[in-house]
């Protein structure tokens, strides 16, 4: 499933910055992806452009950091924590769980497009490890074991959603409100 | 809140600030701000991260729904920093101490909602943590105080005063507790270099790591010609640290205060937060705290009617753990890749936009407001020879109760882990406490009455770090923990210089060789599995020695700190191919006891690779060249017929 970039959504996301210097750079990569889900090479392009920077500098930056991401995102990303606390109480195992119920890489998304699998260095709830976020909901103590009922929960949620896009059970934004 | 209620409240803010705090009604305001009296009901839930991922986020959208009808008040607190036992929901009746429960589900909800509108004890009511004592208000009977929890107790709260007990979304009830009034007294003084004097009094050292001194540093600054910069770093990239998160999450307003102060010491006008994508609650409640600040005079333009002035900006990190070191932080907030560059100039001469920058991290800054309220001399009494304060740690890992801990400096090890943390649970031994993340070691468990301060720590191999701490039970594997801080970063190395860029991949690789079993070794494998092993300490020495910045240098740390105290260990993976603590999956051999074995075939099921074999209701047998030592069969058997040698 390839998804494409919204190309006017990232020349009205440019448009409404005007004009700006190299120091914008990481905060637009970061709105751009927060828009689209992932960069792509038409959005990296456009943001050189934007900046009057060659496309390579954009590019090396983009791939610098962890945050950004290359490919679109499964429609429920999943990540694992894989912070020291979570390492010694067994997220090496979770992590091989994910993948071989997922069949698919850390890194990658599935065929479907249903999950995207990321591994990240430290959720910081390093108190309730193992910890996986699903979508914006976060999973503490996960054990290998009950990792297939995680996914399942999700597939289904997303499958009876049809196109929808899915709904954390809760968000910080809704938390916050 | 109204407009024409939040008007008085800036009023009252600003009233408190200019020192008229002795009022009748000022201190009626701040009685009511610190809760020491409420009219009605009142529930308090811990929602930081980690408590919402405990199911806080649960038990508050009942809450939400069902609280106004009842007439109880809602309020959202930030984390105690007991998250072994999250969520936590404190209760507060009129007249009586607030009393806090834990492990609270939503099946809760309705029996806590009862206690606080009618006083009613039901038998649907979680399990209690502990009543928070309070002059002038009647304990609850039979309840103990939450001063007297082994967590509790043994802890010098100084940072972390008032996480969990205030809202973090309002400035008044920081205010009430003290927050803003060091920093208000200091900008009317005027004497910015009286502000370095003291900090350099107190002794106080960065809590990021380094541990360099605060006040030298400002003092190189202020030498600089302006206009200077300063920057807080809340890039806590460490895994297994977590408590810059929670600080910023339950007490925003003691690190903008904190932020503050450092400014006006170096007079600096512009001053940046550089904080982790991944916290986003955190940033959501800093910003919020700043737009508060902002409209009650405390930061911006002519701050309290003085000609300082401070521009604060935020900026989002990009998740790179290299970007904690302040020239590759500085590259970042620049736009650029976050890689460092040699040292000098240091940021303190030559630093963000080429100018005088300096960079503190986080719980250095949550330290000044105390330090400033108490003064230095009185804020160094805790702490032991050159670490003086208080230090927050992560503590996570093998223990009964996780969390944040603020302890004096020089507290020995093991208070934290036994007293603190309620020991090792399920019936195994201690092994190891790992201190200071992916820069710091691994302390054994003879050397676990060493002072938590600076130098002890560096005397047994380890390193304060930022503070994550992380205990290890005898069920885990030393090499396999070097073998994780190396993959993590090797990860992160930003690559521009060779020792740590090779280097770390090379160490990777022999910590891998020694893991790999036999039947995956080609051609040479042994040999250079050897090869790797005698050169291992000198491989490490090297990149200690030659690295660009920080995170180089003390890359080999856990690898060398696991070859100090846990030599036999590494040899039992190397001589003998065995992994003590049966971790590391190449070197365990899966066997089935054959008078145990039923032949349910539950094993054959759950075997990925196949490599059990066996007929129905027959013994099965374990191909040895087939098993990739998973151990997803061990947990299967019905009979406990599987076992590992």
């Amino acid at each position: 499933m390839v998804q494409a970039c919204d190309m006017d959504l990232v020349d009205a996301l440019l448009a409404r910055h005007g004009a700006c210097g190299r120091q914008d750079l990481i905060p637009l990569l970061q709105e751009i992806q927060e828009a689209e889900g992932f960069l792509s090479r038409a959005a990296l392009r456009r943001v050189a452009a934007h900046l009057h920077l060659p496309e390579s500098k954009v590019y090396g930056v983009a791939t610098f950091y962890n945050q950004f991401r290359f490919q679109p995102r499964g429609r429920c990303a999943i990540a694992v924590c894989r912070g020291t606390a979570c390492h010694v109480k067994g997220s090496a195992a979770v992590l091989a769980a994910l993948q071989r119920e997922l069949r698919i890489q850390a890194g990658a998304t599935t065929r479907d497009g249903l999950f995207s699998l990321d591994v990240v260095s430290c959720i910081g709830a390093c108190g309730l490890a193992p910890v996986i976020a699903v979508g914006d909901d976060y999973h503490a103590g996960v054990s290998p074991t009950q990792v297939p009922g995680i996914v399942a929960s999700y597939r289904a949620k997303l499958q009876a959603l049809g196109e929808g896009v899915l709904e954390p059970s809760t968000s910080v934004e809704e938390v916050l409100a | 809140m109204t407009r024409a209620a939040q008007e008085v409240g800036r009023m009252l803010v600003q009233e408190v600030l200019a020192g008229k705090g002795a009022g009748l009604e000022l201190k009626e305001w701040g009685r009511r701000q610190r809760r020491e009296d409420v009219d009605h009901p009142l529930i308090l839930v811990g929602a930081g991260t980690c408590g919402i991922s405990a199911g806080a986020d649960r038990v508050l959208a009942s809450l939400r729904q069902l609280c106004p009808e009842r007439g109880v008040a809602l309020v959202e607190v930030g984390c105690i920093g007991l998250c072994s036992e999250e969520p936590l929901v404190d209760v507060q009746v009129p007249g009586l101490c607030r009393l806090g429960f834990r492990q609270v589900r939503q099946s809760h909800v309705e029996a806590l909602l009862e206690l606080a509108a009618t006083g009613r004890w039901s038998s649907g009511l979680p399990q209690v943590l502990g009543q928070f004592a309070q002059e002038g208000l009647r304990p609850w009977p039979d309840q103990p105080f939450i001063h007297d929890h082994a967590f509790f107790a043994p802890q010098c709260r100084r940072v972390l005063a008032n996480c969990g007990l205030v809202d973090p979304d309002s400035l008044e009830e920081a205010v009430a507790r003290g927050a803003w009034s060091a920093f208000a007294r200091l900008v009317k003084q005027g004497h910015p270099e009286r502000v370095v004097d003291e900090v350099e009094a107190s002794g106080l050292r960065g809590r990021g790591g380094g541990g360099f001194p605060t006040g030298r540093k400002w003092r190189l600054a202020r030498l600089q010609p302006g206009p200077r910069i300063f920057i807080c770093n809340a890039d806590e990239g460490d895994p297994g640290a977590f408590m810059d998160r929670a600080v910023i999450e339950g007490d925003p307003h003691r690190v903008l205060e904190g932020l503050a102060i450092g400014a006006l010491a170096i007079e600096a006008e512009e001053a940046w937060i550089y904080i982790r994508a991944e916290y986003p609650l955190a940033i959501r409640r800093l910003e919020r705290a700043i737009a508060q600040a902002r409209e009650c005079g405390l930061l911006g333009n002519k701050i309290l009617g003085t000609r300082h002035r401070l521009d604060l900006h935020i900026k989002k990190g990009a998740g790179a753990f290299v970007c904690g070191e302040e020239t590759a932080l500085i590259h970042s907030i620049e736009g650029k890749r976050g890689m460092p560059r040699p040292r000098p100039p240091y940021p303190v001469e030559q630093g963000l936009f080429g100018r005088p920058t300096v960079i503190n991290n986080v719980e250095t800054l949550a330290n000044l407001p105390g330090l400033f309220q108490l003064g230095a001399k009185a804020w160094r009494e805790q702490g032991q020879g050159e670490s003086r304060g208080t230090k927050v740690f992560a503590l996570s890992g093998h223990v009964r109760r996780t969390g944040l801990v603020e302890v004096a400096m020089g507290v020995p090890l093991r208070r934290i882990v036994e007293e603190i943390g309620g020991g090792v649970p399920g019936g195994r031994s201690f092994k190891a406490a790992q201190i200071g993340g992916p820069s710091g070691g691994c302390v054994p468990g003879h050397l676990l009455d060493v002072g938590v301060d600076y130098e002890s720590l560096r005397g047994v191999g380890a390193m304060m770090g930022s503070g994550g701490l992380v205990v290890m039970d005898d069920s885990t594997c030393m090499v396999d923990v070097a073998r994780y801080f190396m993959d993590f970063i090797q990860r992160e190395s930003c690559g521009k210089c060779i020792p740590c860029r090779e280097g770390t991949r090379q160490l990777k690789a022999i910590l891998d060789g020694i893991s790999r079993g036999r039947r995956r070794e080609e051609g040479h494998g042994a040999l250079e599995r050897f090869q790797g092993v005698m050169g291992l300490e000198r491989l490490s020495r090297v990149i200690q020695d030659a690295s660009l910045c920080g995170l180089g240098q003390s890359a080999p740390s856990p690898v060398l700190s696991v070859l100090r105290h846990f030599r036999e260990e590494v040899d039992a993976h190397v001589y003998q191919r065995r992994c003590t603590a049966r971790v590391c999956p190449d070197l365990l051999l899966f066997r089935i006891e054959e008078e145990l074995c039923s032949g349910c075939t539950a094993c054959v099921k759950a075997c990925p690779s196949g490599a059990i074999v066996g007929s129905r209701k027959a013994p099965h047998h374990i191909i040895a060249e087939a098993c990739t030592g998973c151990g997803s069969c061990l947990s299967r058997c019905p009979k406990g017929a599987i076992q590992v040698d």
